[in-house]
């Protein structure tokens, strides 16, 4: 009974905090979507458009097909003709190309005599992705070109034909890997923000002195406070899924209802982990720090950037900790694996237990006496 | 007349500072009571404990039976409380800061709505109704969290320095409002610093460093002993140039303390010492006595001699 009058009346005032305050309301809803387009174009481990620098010593039939079959990968944007060996150095040391090839003089004639002909691609190594992503486009380029001048050999019939086949993500697209654990990442910055000063600001604002006079119910105040940021981080992941459909073009393998369940049951552990620090907290400013202090663990051992299986023991057992690294199994299993509910049922209980976890503990943490 | 409010021993600690000790007094049923002291003798303090926002360090305190200690939720919803600072939410209107004070104790509806409205009503604010609270002046902040102090209609309202730092009309109408308050049965325990206010209270305390100097109804401690020791009496004089025959009262034979009160002085002085003396006081200086007559201490030569005499006992010790 006193549970429902707190809970009811705490939620109704929370509304209109936010009602209040359209400015965060909108600041809120806006930085994912920020966030997401712009680490999800920025994470994109594709490199494409590499910018690129030639210099055609030969400038015949051969060369002159070289540069367009390197130009027709699209991962080499030619920008710039230079006539010396020194002249190409000098464009990927100042930073105007990344990669330069060097076509040699007898490339054409090699072809035509038979002696053969080679050419030379210099990578800037300063940037390993980019560098690898060239060589490999480079390498493969000049084997197409090889296997093109043998003529008769038909290129889908090599000697030996491997053909690796990419499961679940078939174009090796970056944009599928990163784009569900950002979505993730992203809702727990936010989620967690939302709710870290709920409490603390009644403190600093000095209204938990009426407040603490009443008979109020801790449980009713602590679900009160969460329900209504519950519905804006909803309609926040909304918003977010479905940029990442239509813009970063992932499509949801799985089952859509079960998606959206799995990230209520997400937003109430994250709303229940800013509560948490909103109790512990004395003042906004330090509940801003410890709100840090979870983000930091979040981005790097979750599994968001690098693979959690590859982490030693004691930081592999330690992730467990965060609720988004079952969060981001979770994401990736149903919207690139198609997961169901039946191989991610630990991952989902995980999450919801530790979600009724962090909220008990938030709620006997509260305390009705002035410290 | 019961006991409504009753302390018993009533301490709490700080860490190593003592800010309330072994208080013990009783408040009447009905009663205005004012609890008085300076900045930092604990007001604050011992109002929190009856609230249930502090837990006493010893000693226990019963409201209308239930102890502090033991039942402060059940106390809870019998009293209201109005905290020194603005403590309501500033971003909700003026109803709306009461429908949320009035669903936290439970009132819905009819009930709900029919409450808001004899609160505002009763407190003045109705034409302030869709007002944010944070935009309001001093003097209506304090009579919207009067209005939310007894929404639930408490038994007991406590109320610390309602009346500090708004404008004398705001306070009468305050005033007005407590004793209205009163008259329909409500228990109502208020700090303040303005003596005026303390004279206008059915009853007293008076704690200072930490400790509870006296209790009672105003002019029962006008007739302390310790405010009027024998062989002193009380007297007021008065003069065309007041500050001039302050300074000279005070220098006079006889003269134990001497403060301006209103447009006169208040004089403590040794027995004996009668209009004869105090002209002669002031005419070497060259002053003139135009009115002079005994008095009863005012509440201000109450708490002033008291605090005096405690402060030269511990200066003694």
């Amino acid at each position: 009974m006193n549970f429902l009058t707190t809970f009811s009346a705490i939620v109704f005032k929370e509304a209109l905090h936010l009602r209040r305050d359209p400015v965060t309301l909108v600041v809120t809803i806006a930085i994912p979507i920020f966030q997401l387009i712009v680490f999800g174009y920025a994470i994109d481990m594709e490199v494409k458009n590499i910018p690129t620098a030639v210099f055609d010593a030969d400038r015949r039939a051969g060369s002159r097909e070289l540069i367009a079959a390197l130009a027709n990968t699209e991962y080499f944007d030619f920008r710039e003709n230079v006539s010396s060996e020194a002249e190409l150095r000098e464009a990927i040391v100042s930073g105007r190309a990344r990669v330069g090839i060097h076509i040699p003089p007898d490339f054409t004639a090699g072809a035509l005599n038979g002696s053969g002909s080679s050419f030379q691609a210099l990578v800037d190594g300063s940037d390993s992705t980019v560098a690898m992503q060239a060589v490999n486009v480079v390498n493969s380029v000049g084997l197409m070109q090889s296997v093109g001048r043998l003529g008769r050999v038909d290129i889908e019939k090599l000697p030996v034909d491997a053909r690796p086949r990419v499961l679940f993500n078939p174009d090796l697209k970056s944009a599928n890997f990163f784009v569900p654990g950002l979505v993730g990442l992203i809702m727990q910055i936010v989620t967690v923000f939302l709710t870290a000063f709920a409490v603390v600001r009644e403190k600093e604002n000095g209204t938990i002195e009426t407040l603490l006079a009443t008979p109020l119910s801790r449980g009713g105040l602590m679900l009160g406070k969460l329900v209504p940021y519950a519905f804006v981080g909803f309609f926040e992941i909304c918003v977010v899924l479905t940029l990442m459909r239509f813009v970063f073009g992932v499509r949801v393998n799985g089952d859509v209802g079960l998606l959206l369940l799995m990230c209520f049951v997400f937003l109430f552990t994250a709303l229940g982990l800013g509560l948490l620090i909103s109790t512990a907290a004395k003042n906004q400013a330090q509940a801003m720090q410890m709100a840090l202090l979870v983000m930091l663990p979040s981005v790097l051992l979750s599994g968001f950037v690098f693979p959690r299986e590859s982490m030693p023991a004691i930081i592999y057992y330690f992730s467990f900790l965060i609720p988004l690294t079952y969060f981001i199994e979770i994401l990736r299993g149903i919207i690139l694996r198609g997961a169901d509910l039946s191989s991610l049922w630990s991952q989902a209980l995980a999450l919801a237990v530790y979600g009724a976890a962090i909220l008990s503990l938030s709620t006997l943490r509260f305390s009705k006496k002035l410290s | 007349m019961s006991e409504i409010i009753k302390l018993d021993k009533l301490t709490r600690k700080f860490g190593s500072m003592t800010a309330v000790k072994d208080v013990s007094f009783g408040v009447e049923k009905g009663s205005i009571f004012g609890f008085l002291g300076p900045n930092g003798s604990g007001k604050s303090t011992v109002i929190r404990m009856l609230c249930g926002l502090l837990e006493p360090t010893s000693g226990d305190a019963w409201l209308d039976g239930a102890s502090v200690r033991e039942n402060s939720e059940r106390i809870k919803r019998n009293i209201g409380y109005m905290s020194q600072s603005f403590s309501l939410y500033r971003d909700l209107t003026v109803e709306e800061n009461l429908a949320f004070y009035g669903r936290i104790y439970g009132l819905r509806r009819e009930r709900l709505r029919k409450r808001i409205e004899e609160s505002m009503e009763l407190s003045g604010i109705t034409s302030k109704r869709k007002q944010l609270s944070g935009t309001l002046s001093g003097g209506w902040k304090q009579r919207l969290a009067l209005a939310c102090s007894m929404l639930h209609e408490p038994g007991i309202i406590f109320l610390d320095e309602p009346t500090a730092g708004i404008d004398p009309v705001a306070r009468r109408d305050l005033w007005e409002l407590l004793f209205q308050l009163s008259k329909e049965g409500v228990t109502l325990f208020v700090t303040t610093h303005y003596m005026d206010e303390a004279e206008r209270c059915t009853h007293i305390g008076y704690i200072f460093l930490s400790e509870l100097m006296v209790c009672g109804k105003p002019a029962e401690l006008k007739m302390m002993p310790e405010v009027t020791p024998a062989g002193t009496v009380w007297l007021e004089a008065s003069s065309d140039r007041i500050t001039q025959a302050l300074s000279l009262m005070k220098k006079a034979p006889g003269v134990m303390d001497a403060t301006i009160f209103g447009e006169s002085i208040h004089i403590r002085a040794r027995e004996g010492f009668g209009e004869r003396e105090a002209a002669l006081a002031l005419e070497a200086g060259g002053v003139s006595l135009e009115s002079f007559r005994a008095v009863k201490p005012s509440l201000e030569d109450v708490f002033v001699s008291l605090t005096r005499e405690r402060l030269k006992a511990r200066g003694a010790a």
